[in-house]
């Protein structure tokens, strides 16, 4: 008993040594400390619960202006889209369809996550030069332009976190792969039951690149 | 195409025939014989015997010879609305083995290409962790490193190909798949470094490019095989792959190996990244999605014949392809002339590596007929590689992501290749 005792108080203290080596001292003591203002710089991420969220509020009657011209020229007045660029409203009811639209409005299931994209990478081109209010109020202009918020509903870090989106429960978890019959390493070998009438060529389709002629 | 206003992960339909550029050049003009020049072949010598050729100091960073000059990366001008925010191909064709040239690996980025000085790259890693870090370039080739190969590809990679055959190349069907040795150093290293908190269950990975690329990555992932790598097949990294770092998130989709990786922050939750909510879900037929769809599928591809590699003239020839899994090793690779009603294994080439492009070959004997190529690869999960209708009835066709089924090359009686859909 009294060797088992010592036994377990020495693998107690292993296991104390070892976390505490993990946790509190530096294995290779290699790059150095990051200051508060250093990651407050480049901390810009937001959660959906609303976190990271940077002081600021925009409505979307503030908002129209800003967007008009920010936002405008590629996504169109209205978030209709110019030429490819995205479609920012719409949609909605046109996700099971042959031809889904997936717009922020019908498909983006976190108020925070445009926040943050629109943050962090637009206008296209000219990243992170949005001032806080001005994304919030270009935010609240999608927001009311896709019937999610009222127009003079004030978009802020208090309540981004907030916004119930209309897709909010569209997206499943977790990923139920592999989901197609499981043959257990042993398909069909010999004379298969498979179609092999051929219903599509892409030659056909003709949308493919060809090389510039020489 | 304009009208279209999808981007490439968004694109939903077959485009109508009759608009674009053709189909046809690339494989009707590898069919012209090109005519050797009789001064140089037998009983003659040829002209570079005569003459001297290039000193060492000629080229000092050498390049493939201009006669491989269409092993080049490609890209669908009407898939996306910039060349910035887009993607080219790995002409998968023309290339053999398993390693990817750094050169030709295909490239997807957001916000174009940012270059970087190594002496500015900073990686910050931040969040619940013990101590918030950061790392210079120095510093992180300072930790022990490891060398591995991996594959990586786009969820998108055969995206537009879920209605019907679309594209007619190999290259652009298969191509957004590359795979290199990386040299780094594991995660799970850095992380003894910065310390953890108990509650960090999230990794937010951050670039430092003009889209400021995120995505969330589950912390067993990141302390099982993740590397924050600085070099591809033994050099620095391209520019286009990330330089001076990327994160390597083996076997899972390649939008998460964040290039120009700036930040790495801990967390409690997942982020909820557009890249991981609007874009990169899978929208099932009832209008649902799939989210957080991480690891790609068993897949292979038929490399040669294929639309872009005719078959020349009758008699014995290669079936030269690539398989892969996410989950590991490939274990088996079956080949069919006839449409997938029968199949032989086809011969795999070491190094048979996991989450890595595998070889394989198998010959064939071509007579003139018409021939239905299909390649099935089978991982070291038994799982098999399924068909596109297997996928089709399950999913739909919206999908856009996570086609790994398999495509068939129809060789017709004048030795053109097709890619077709059989039903």
């Amino acid at each position: 008993m009294l060797d088992l005792g010592k036994y377990i108080i020495f693998s107690l203290l292993s296991i104390f040594f070892s976390i505490s080596s993990f946790s509190e001292t530096r294995k290779f003591n290699i790059g150095k400390i990051a200051t508060k203002q250093e990651v407050a710089g480049w901390d810009i991420d937001i959660r959906p619960d609303g976190l990271g969220a940077p002081k600021g509020s925009g409505d979307a009657l503030s908002g129209e202006e800003v967007y008009a011209e920010r936002c405008a020229s590629c996504h169109g007045d209205f978030g209709e889209g110019i030429d490819r660029w995205p479609e920012l409203v719409g949609g909605s009811g046109t996700l099971s369809s042959h031809d889904p639209v997936k717009t922020t409005g019908s498909y983006w299931p976190y108020a925070s996550t445009i926040y943050d994209y629109v943050y962090r990478s637009m206008p296209f081109g000219e990243a992170q030069s949005l001032t806080y209010d001005e994304t919030y109020k270009i935010v609240a202009y999608l927001l009311n332009m896709n019937d999610i918020i009222d127009e003079d509903f004030i978009l802020s870090n208090e309540n981004i976190g907030k916004i119930k989106m209309p897709n909010r429960n569209g997206f499943l978890l977790p990923d139920p792969r592999p989901d197609v019959k499981n043959l257990n390493g042993n398909p069909c070998m010999k004379n298969c039951n498979t179609p092999t009438k051929i219903i599509g060529k892409a030659r056909d389709i003709d949308v493919t690149p060809e090389d510039e002629k020489s | 195409m304009a009208k279209e206003k999808k981007d490439i992960i968004s694109r939903r339909s077959i485009i109508k025939a009759g608009v674009g550029l053709g189909a046809l050049g690339l494989s009707s003009k590898s069919l012209l014989a090109k005519e050797a020049n009789n001064k140089n072949l037998p009983p003659n010598v040829p002209e570079w015997t005569e003459t001297l050729g290039d000193g060492v100091d000629v080229n000092p960073y050498g390049m493939p010879t201009e006669f491989e000059s269409n092993v080049i990366r490609r890209n669908v001008e009407w898939l996306t609305a910039s060349t910035e925010s887009s993607v080219n191909f790995t002409p998968l064709q023309d290339l053999e083995g398993i390693v990817t040239p750094n050169g030709l690996c295909f490239e997807r980025h957001h916000g174009g290409t940012a270059i970087i000085n190594p002496v500015d790259y900073r990686l910050m890693i931040n969040g619940l962790v013990d101590r918030e870090m950061i790392f210079t370039l120095d510093d992180l080739k300072r930790f022990p490193q490891v060398n591995k190969f991996y594959f990586l590809e786009c969820a998108a990679n055969g995206g537009m190909e879920w209605k019907g055959s679309q594209l007619n190349g190999c290259q652009y069907t298969f191509g957004m798949v590359h795979n290199v040795q990386y040299t780094g150093v594991k995660l799970s290293d850095l992380i003894q470094e910065t310390g953890l908190k108990n509650n960090a269950k999230w990794v937010l990975a951050e670039g430092s490019d003009s889209s400021g690329m995120t995505r969330s990555i589950p912390i067993e992932k990141i302390k099982d095989d993740c590397i924050i790598a600085w070099a591809m097949n033994g050099e620095a990294l391209r520019p286009e792959q990330g330089y001076p770092i990327r994160l390597v998130v083996p076997g899972w989709e390649g939008n998460m190996w964040v290039k120009w990786l700036r930040r790495i922050e801990f967390g409690d939750k997942p982020y909820m990244t557009r890249e991981e909510t609007s874009k990169y879900t899978d929208l099932l037929s009832d209008g649902k999605a799939r989210m957080f769809t991480w690891v790609m599928d068993t897949k292979s591809v038929i490399t040669s014949p294929c639309p872009e590699k005719p078959v020349l003239q009758k008699g014995i020839h290669q079936i030269r392809g690539l398989a892969w899994s996410g989950r590991g090793k490939i274990k088996r690779v079956d080949v069919s002339l006839d449409g997938g009603k029968n199949w032989k294994t086809a011969q795999l080439h070491s190094p048979v590596l996991e989450k890595s492009l595998t070889r394989f070959t198998i010959p064939f004997e071509w007579n003139g007929e018409e021939m239905l190529l299909q390649s099935r690869a089978i991982d070291e999960t038994n799982y098999v590689q399924p068909t596109i209708k297997e996928l089709q009835n399950i999913r739909g066709v919206n999908s856009i992501y996570h086609n790994n089924s398999i495509a068939t090359w129809l060789i017709s009686k004048n030795g053109k290749v097709d890619n077709v859909r059989l039903g």
